[in-house]
């Protein structure tokens, strides 16, 4: 094996891209199955002068990251099921503070305590709207080690280019997956940095005053300015405000740069999918049961195609319109009761032709749970 | 320099009602950076969610309204991040006993350089008076209509236990030793405490036969007594004030500084 060639967890996948993309600061709890990512963390990150710390709870875990991210530093921490629903408060502080960082969360089965060891794709969801208040946010994920790698600097990216939380949903069945990894050379994936002020020491910065780009620089907290942050409806001084106008600015500046930049934001995979006549609609480790049977199909001369989805949210609505439109019909392949379906059901001109494959009993869905479906919506009975 | 340039006065009138504790605390704490000579730009205030924690858009630091409970973790993360810079943390009794009693005890135990000032007057001021884990046993809230049945936390036996290692206690009306104790606390190297005992005649006082702020004041001028003093031996009620504890314990920041160190060595 070359020397970038590695054999590895999809949760070590992550580790490596996020020091790939400059992570300085991580704080965690333990939970299975993301514990790998934190212990990694503990040995790597100190080698390069960056912190560790692991904290009493997940609550704290997400306060603490944003603490670090807001004084300039990139930060992360990884969780799975019931760690990510303590952090949704606080994921909702950085969403209103425009604090850049980045909230793993490896999905096993749920509600509650569920199964711990499980595969699932049941926060779907709850990545969308787990915090309270009207906002918006954005979400990733990948079905493979290559990919985990891509996404996790591309979370980073997004979360400074936007000032926004971003969440990484990955699963069971992809971050214990051991797989090749090949390490990207430094430079050969774009890493953003963090966009500074110009404003000089002495002069009166903003935190909340966009550009004319409509993005805001950032002045490391702590450092040359002083300045407010709250999670409070604030102005541009990042002072709290109930005037109206401020409210409805705040909300949709928050809305909009996301919702706004859907297209910018949104990345698919599109295999077989320009002749399609059945169109699989998958992510996560889903897909890579998708494209098995899409590629043994194709071999016996059946048209179908698969579009997977790398970001959930902001949910690409035109791209799933466009490749449904062509389709006879369209079967979203998921590992929950069709958190995804409804979705797509939402974006298609013809909700009728959407279909479910999925599995829900812990097992990684197969082949033969998407070929059942199949046969049935193509009249061959079960 | 003057009070008045440790202020944001644009965001004033301030919020707090007449007569309350708060006020008080803040102009302490303001005295006590001042007689330190602290650069406000070395300082960094971060707080949770209450009457209390409002005291960081008043002031000229850098400043952090986080969410409920939580400031001591949003803190740690500023810290950590940046050792050099000055910590303070305001919080009510319930944002830091209650909701964030974890967060107090775990940054405790760890020792971390930042000074949380627990503003205790026995209540949650914010949302209208309901009674908090430092509410004494037969006091009256809106939430304890016949007399509340739990027991309070000893503030500073909590601190204690968890590991702090400055650990104070202190009244609105003792402003004075108050500026001291807070000029200590915030040059010791590690986690310290302050309770600050701040009335609320609002809600803790208009419940419990307080006629007014003053004669809130007053009780804690009668109802304290300095540390070791012999009126406590006649009166064993007697709240006691003053520095309960203060050692020199490894911090955390600096703690993980030889980590780096360690974990560098091995290339
Ligand atoms: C998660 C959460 N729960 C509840 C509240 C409501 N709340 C706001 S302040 C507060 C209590 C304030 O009491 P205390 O911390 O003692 O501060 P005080 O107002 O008395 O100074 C509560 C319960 C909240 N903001 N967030
Ligand atoms: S309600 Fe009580 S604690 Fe809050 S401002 Fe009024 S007096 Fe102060
Ligand atoms: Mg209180």
């Amino acid at each position: 094996m070359k020397k970038n060639d590695l054999f590895v967890q999809g949760n070590e996948a992550c580790v490596e891209a996020a020091l790939y993309a400059g992570l300085d600061f991580f704080a965690g709890y333990p939970i299975t199955p993301s514990t790998e990512i934190a212990e990694l963390f503990s040995y790597r990150l100190p080698k390069r002068g960056g912190k560790f710390i692991q904290m009493e709870d997940e609550i704290s875990s997400m306060c603490v990251i944003i603490g670090a991210s807001l004084t300039g530093k990139k930060a992360m921490t990884a969780t799975s099921g019931p760690g990510f629903s303590l952090k949704q408060e606080a994921i909702g502080f950085a969403v209103m503070t425009e604090t850049p960082c980045v909230i793993v969360n490896v999905q096993r089965g749920g509600p509650s305590t569920g199964l711990p060891t499980y595969v699932s794709q049941g926060d779907v969801m709850q990545a969308r709207w787990g915090s309270h208040g009207e906002h918006a946010i954005i979400t990733l994920t990948a079905s493979n080690n290559q990919d985990v790698f891509a996404m996790t600097v591309e979370a980073f990216n997004l979360s400074e280019i936007f000032r926004t939380p971003v969440i990484l949903l990955f699963d069971e069945v992809v971050a214990h997956t051991r797989e090749r990894l090949i390490m990207p050379e430094p430079g050969e994936l774009n890493v953003v940095k963090r966009l500074k002020t110009s404003v000089k020491e002495g002069t009166d910065y903003h935190p909340y005053l966009p550009r004319e780009d409509g993005r805001l620089p950032m002045s490391d907290f702590g450092g040359v300015h002083r300045y407010n942050v709250t999670g409070l409806m604030h102005d541009m001084w990042g002072f709290p405000s109930d005037n109206p106008k401020i409210v409805y600015g705040l909300i949709h500046h928050l809305v909009d740069k996301i919702q706004g930049h859907t297209k910018e934001i949104t990345m698919v995979k599109e295999f077989f999918v320009d002749d399609a006549e059945c169109l699989l609609i998958s992510y996560g480790s889903s897909a890579r049961t998708a494209l098995h049977v899409v590629e043994n199909r194709r071999a016996r001369g059946e048209r179908l195609g698969l579009l997977e989805l790398q970001t959930l949210w902001p949910f690409p609505v035109d791209t799933v319109r466009k490749r449904c439109a062509p389709v006879s019909y369209a079967i979203v392949v998921e590992m929950n009761m069709g958190q995804i379906l409804h979705e797509v059901k939402k974006a298609v001109d013809d909700p009728d032709k959407v279909f479910l494959a999925n599995q829900i009993n812990g097992s990684f869905i197969t082949p033969t749970d998407v070929l059942n479906i199949l046969r049935i919506i193509q009249g061959k009975g079960t | 320099m003057a009070v008045r340039d440790y202020i944001r006065e644009r965001f004033f009138p301030h919020i707090w009602c007449p007569g309350c504790g708060h006020g008080i605390v803040m102009g302490s704490m303001i005295r006590a950076i001042d007689n330190l000579g602290i650069r406000k730009n070395d300082i960094v205030l971060v707080s949770g969610i209450g009457c209390s924690s409002r005291i960081c858009g008043y002031l000229d630091f850098h400043t952090l309204h986080t969410v409920h409970g939580r400031a001591l973790a949003f803190a740690t993360g500023v810290k950590l991040s940046r050792p050099e810079l000055t910590l303070i943390v305001p919080m009510g009794d319930g944002d830091a006993c209650a909701i964030g009693g974890n967060h107090l005890i775990h940054a405790a135990r760890r020792n971390i350089d930042i000074t949380a000032i627990i503003m205790n007057n026995s209540i949650y001021g914010m949302t209208g008076g309901q009674f908090s884990p430092s509410t004494q046993y037969g006091d009256f809230a809106t939430t304890a209509p016949y007399g509340n049945i739990d027991r309070a936390f000893d503030i500073v036996k909590l601190v204690l236990g968890a590991g702090a290692s400055f650990v104070a206690r202190t009244t609105a009306y003792h402003v004075t030793s108050m500026i001291k104790i807070l000029e200590k606390a915030i040059t010791h190297k590690g986690f310290s405490v302050v309770e600050v005992l701040s009335q609320c005649p609002t809600y803790f006082g208009r419940k419990n036969k307080f006629a007014s702020a003053v004669d809130m004041l007053k009780h804690y001028k009668t109802h304290t007594t300095p540390i070791g003093s012999k009126e406590k031996g006649k009166n064993p009620d007697l709240i006691e004030r003053g520095i309960f504890f203060q050692e020199e314990r490894p911090e955390y920041c600096a703690e993980y500084e030889k980590i780096i160190e360690k974990a560098s060595e091995g290339g």
